[in-house]
């Protein structure tokens, strides 16, 4: 993926759909079904969407990068030995003794139609027995859309004006 | 720490590309200078920690988290609730981000990095 | 605006209510198959920024005004917390499901259900209020 190497930022955004579209598939392939489903519509539509309307109001064109982005390039490849070095201790794929397969999955999936009557595990677990993660992260949403509201709702002003007046 | 079961070969082929895509978003977002392409280099890394989560919680042989007769292995649900909600915080987070660049083009003619800074503070 | 485009503007209108009518499908059947809240807000959205690629924003506007969007931002959000409040009022704890209908298990589904269309609510509308933002700017 050389996303890097991009300088058109549209065909930046299209090609991020397209890769959007992929990571759906990778998903769909480890049986994920509901995040695919997510990603695909989260990622490729409502992203890309989001990114062109950016472009339209910015900037087409990426500068030429100024100067060699070495410390970048060296702190990134550290990063990545260091995480190659932590991946290579993880149990093995497709393993089901692994201890994440043993602690409070099996409850789910035996209790979960019994409980509450919804085959539909990730449903289930998600509005059910995590009913708090999904409240905290339905306001997190709600904050980030008023968040984008106050931040876009102002019409433009004076070139000249103060300029703490985000309120951001 | 080395596995005796024999190495399954999918897993080393999902742990470096998790590793791969990592490194490539963080480079992105750090090195390169235009906002708009640091915004995607985070979600090249976002995306990387969904296959990180979701890698794992698949079984070998196991179906989709969905009850069903005559099935006896599931994947695990649980990494699915988790990174479901994250992707979803992940675009609300990139649209922040977006509104945050539309009003600093505004603000400063400019979505570059460098050009910012120089306004800022011309030296 | 593209008010040329004549098969654009055809295939929009005949997708829409497809798109709509799926998002029902995904919302209603995520209890039973792949989909949930999530899935069926994103594509709610999608369907009317669809509709505003298409026809324009102030056409979209009209059948889906922006102070509707700013009421059900938060009322989707109320809703969920809504729930976790019926489950305090009927005497168990916060987002207790069991105690909201004598059967245990239909309380489950009951409590299920109203937590999905509170999602779907506050992600339709967070999704729309924020194209509508990006898409009112600058013109």
């Amino acid at each position: 993926m050389a996303i890097a190497r991009l300088r058109n930022l549209f065909a930046l955004v299209a090609l991020g759909g397209i890769y959007s579209f992929m990571m759906a598939l990778a998903l769909l392939a480890l049986d994920a079904v509901d995040v695919s489903m997510t990603e695909a519509s989260v990622g490729a539509g409502i992203s890309t969407v989001l990114l062109l309307g950016t472009l339209y109001l910015t900037h087409i064109h990426e500068a030429p990068p100024t100067r060699l982005a070495l410390f970048p390039l060296a702190m990134s490849i550290v990063t990545g030995v260091a995480l190659l070095y932590g991946v290579a201790h993880l149990p093995p794929f497709g393993d089901p003794s692994t201890p994440m397969h043993r602690h409070v999955a099996p409850r789910y999936l035996n209790d979960v139609v019994r409980e509450t009557g919804v085959p539909n595990a990730v449903t289930a677990v998600l509005a059910s027995y995590r009913g708090f993660d999904t409240l905290g992260e339905a306001t997190v949403i709600f904050t980030a859309g008023i968040g984008v509201m106050v931040l876009l709702r102002r019409r433009r002003r004076a070139p000249r004006d103060d300029k703490q007046g985000t309120g951001s | 720490m080395i596995d005796l079961t024999g190495t399954i070969e999918p897993v080393r082929a999902i742990h470096g590309g998790v590793v791969v895509l990592m490194v490539v978003g963080l480079y992105v977002l750090v090195a390169r200078g235009n906002l708009i392409k640091k915004l995607i280099g985070l979600g090249v890394f976002q995306t990387s920690v969904y296959l990180l989560y979701i890698a794992p919680g698949k079984i070998a042989g196991g179906s989709p988290p969905i009850i069903a007769d005559g099935i006896v292995t599931y994947s695990n649900p649980l990494p699915h609730v988790l990174i479901l909600t994250a992707i979803v915080v992940g675009v609300a987070t990139l649209a922040l981000g977006l509104a945050l660049v539309v009003r600093i083009h505004e603000e400063y003619g400019t979505i570059e990095e460098d050009e910012i800074l120089d306004r800022d503070d011309p030296a | 605006m593209m008010h040329r485009e004549v098969i654009p503007r055809v295939v929009a209108k005949l997708l829409i209510p497809f798109l709509l009518l799926y998002a029902l499908y995904v919302q209603f059947h995520g209890e039973l198959g792949p989909g949930g809240g999530f899935q069926a807000g994103v594509i709610v959205a999608a369907a009317v920024i669809l509709y505003a690629l298409i026809f324009g924003l102030a056409d979209v506007k009209r059948i889906v005004p922006l102070r509707l969007v700013e009421i059900l931002v938060p009322l989707g959000v109320v809703l969920y917390a809504g729930v976790g409040f019926a489950g305090l009022a009927a005497g168990g704890n916060f987002l207790d499901y069991f105690v909201l209908d004598p059967d245990p298990v239909h309380g489950q589904e009951r409590g299920i259900f109203w937590v999905e269309v509170g999602v779907l609510v506050t992600v339709s509308s967070t999704m729309t209020a924020i194209y509508y933002a990006f898409a009112g700017r600058g013109r």
